[in-house]
């Protein structure tokens, strides 16, 4: 292993012997071993998460996918990753322009002493538990929902099939999106905003020199140049959209089926994790097909994670070239 | 905007459609005005809610009385096995993490070739991005299934979720340590690993407790992981991490779901004590990170 730079290497060589050259060993052979560590342990999750799933997915395969419920009586995949699907990508669609327009007030708009304050807001608001959220979900947000907002929706909307009749005590997909945007709003909002402070002051003066509105200037100068990084912070926001638990599973209503209107309950893969850690059911393959919900987890999660990888070092790239 | 002393004053009144652009950019103003509002409203009212129910229920017994849940309705309970629990759960999880993961920010920043340190960096991103709950999946199979429940089961995947936020500060940090440093003492004719201990690493203190700090806050809160590795728990207090261990966000995530009003009410003071201590820790983290810069930008 050749690890020293040049510079070290040439300085240190000509006066040291084999003592240092042994203390220097063990230093880099425990860190390397951690380091080797780390991938291991990311193997080995992998390995156990799908070892775990083995019956399940030797029994059903990928049918699993397409089964709302098997017939010995386990859960299949398919409603849960409907629910998935919806809740999270409802959940971005609604997060994104929201926090966008966060990020623009921050960097463009806000006046000096709101700044701050509400800069910090943003960020500490990343760090809630999402049992806190999930609890003021229950007791907060669903009375409300059921009360003013779903009614309300379904008397205005009601010809979309998404907004039916309000069914049960609330706990739906509809609150399970309104909690996951509340839980990934700071996410976006916070990468977007160090995005658009980070485009070169030159450019956006440029354009305002040239005579643009401070609009022209945003959609011109400061969107094209953070397009990349804010894809993948919407990409990062729908990854945890995706992996969420325990709020989820606390709103949603945990329903082993999906319908297509909101406000009517469901479940998502993490949800119902949650929900059954502690009584999977009464099949043979039933902590199996958990494992296997974890398996798809765990298969969507490394590839949209990797995604924003690729989206966040080609980013980097360009604006390593521009400036 | 437009006057420019000598043009003749016809040319340069706005036109129709600069009229019309200025009131686009007035109204795309407005809409960011209005979601900033939407959304700082939004997160308010989390907070707002939580302090105001939460407050109001903080009494001694949540601090030192158990939780009891064959006592009757008028009997005091309170949450302390709950947060005798989290306290020994946590700072397990970081007694192993904190070693770990510096090491690894040691290996990948002062000796390995650029090709390990972007992809065992890439790892350890995916490994972030793992859901909480499929780690705890993952120590159900690798641990629980064999040994049962314990508290140290619990620790070991909140310490895999720690584990890459410490990773990245240190790095972070270690970047930042000015390379004439290193030089000096190489120079001086110092091993380098001698380098590495007693130069590089005290100046990146800072930058390990940021991360530990944050990390902390991080899994105090989380749930997921527990529910797999922790929550069949036995009755009183115990700090015993063989066993199963009570903790503050499983507490609330059981008594969220209780009918009792008075369950829903030491849930919310849960939740209010769990906020205060992960708002307070982040505050922390923080105050270290700007401290440590600070320091590092001067030594530049």
């Amino acid at each position: 292993m050749s690890t020293f730079d040049a510079t070290s290497d040439a300085a240190r060589r000509p006066f040291k012997g084999r003592r240092t050259h042994f203390g220097d060993l063990i230093l880099q052979v425990t860190a390397g071993l951690a380091a080797a560590g780390a991938i291991f342990l990311v193997g080995m999750i992998i390995y156990k998460v799908v070892e775990g799933a083995r019956l399940s997915l030797s029994t059903f395969g990928l049918g699993f996918l397409t089964h709302t419920s098997e017939i010995n009586g386990d859960i299949g995949g398919k409603a849960f990753l409907i629910g998935t699907a919806v809740t999270s990508i409802g959940a971005l669609a609604l997060a994104t322009p929201l926090a966008l327009g966060v990020a623009l007030f921050l960097s463009e708009l806000a006046p000096g002493w709101i700044r701050g304050p509400v800069t910090a807001l943003v960020e500490t608001l990343a760090a809630i538990p999402s049992v806190v959220i999930g609890l003021w979900g229950i007791i907060v947000l669903i009375p409300n929902l059921r009360l003013h907002v779903m009614p309300a929706l379904h008397s205005t909307l009601g010809f979309i099939p998404l907004f039916g009749p309000v069914t049960g005590t609330g706990a739906s997909i509809f609150a399970a999106i309104i909690v996951l945007t509340i839980m990934i709003l700071p996410i976006i909002a916070s990468i977007s905003r160090e995005l658009f402070l980070g485009v070169p002051a030159e450019l956006k003066e440029g354009a305002l020199a040239l005579g643009t509105t401070r609009w022209e200037m945003v959609r011109g100068v400061v969107f094209p140049f953070a397009r990349g990084g804010v894809a993948a912070a919407m990409i990062l926001g729908l990854a945890r959209a995706l992996g969420e638990a325990i709020a989820v599973s606390m709103v949603i209503g945990a329903f082993n089926g999906f319908s297509w209107n909101l406000f009517s309950a469901g479940d998502t893969l993490a949800g119902r994790l949650a929900n059954d850690y502690s009584s999977p059911g009464t099949a043979p393959t039933a902590t199996s097909s958990l494992f296997y919900l974890a398996v798809i987890l765990l298969v969507f999660s490394i590839v949209v994670n990797l995604i924003a990888q690729v989206i966040v070092r080609r980013a980097e790239r360009r604006q390593g070239l521009v400036r | 905007m437009s006057t420019i002393g000598t043009a003749p004053a016809s040319l340069l009144r706005p036109a129709d459609r600069l009229g019309r652009r200025r009131i686009v950019n007035r109204a795309a103003e407005g809409v960011a005005w209005l979601t900033a509002a939407v959304a700082v409203g939004l997160l308010g009212l989390v907070i707002y809610s939580v302090a105001r129910r939460g407050w109001s229920q903080l009494n001694l017994d949540l601090l030192t009385k158990a939780q009891n849940p064959y006592a009757g309705p008028g009997v005091a309970q309170g949450l302390a096995n709950a947060f005798v629990g989290s306290l020994v759960i946590v700072a397990i999880a970081t007694a192993m993490a904190l070693p770990f993961a510096m090491l690894i920010a040691v290996y990948l920043s002062e000796f390995a070739p650029r090709r390990v340190k972007t992809s065992v960096g890439l790892v350890l991103d995916v490994l972030a991005g793992i859901p909480a709950i499929v780690i705890g999946i993952f120590v159900f199979g690798l641990i629980v299934v064999n040994h049962g429940q314990s508290g140290l089961a619990a620790s070991f995947a909140l310490a895999i979720l720690m584990l890459p936020i410490v990773f990245r500060t240190t790095m972070e940090v270690l970047a930042l340590v000015p390379q004439s440093l290193r030089e000096a003492s190489l120079g001086l004719g110092v091993p380098r690993w001698r380098t590495t201990l007693s130069i590089v690493l005290p100046q990146s203190i800072g930058g390990v407790l940021t991360g530990t700090v944050l990390a902390v806050a991080r899994v105090a809160g989380e749930t997921a992981p527990l529910l797999f590795t922790s929550s069949i728990v036995g009755a009183g207090i115990s700090a015993n991490p063989q066993h199963a261990l009570e903790a503050v966000p499983l507490a609330i995530f059981e008594l969220s779901e209780s009918p009792y009003p008075t369950d829903q009410a030491r849930a919310w003071a849960a939740a209010f004590v769990l906020l205060m201590f992960i708002l307070l820790t982040s505050l922390v983290a923080r105050w270290f990170a700007a401290r440590s810069k600070r320091k590092l930008g001067r030594g530049r």
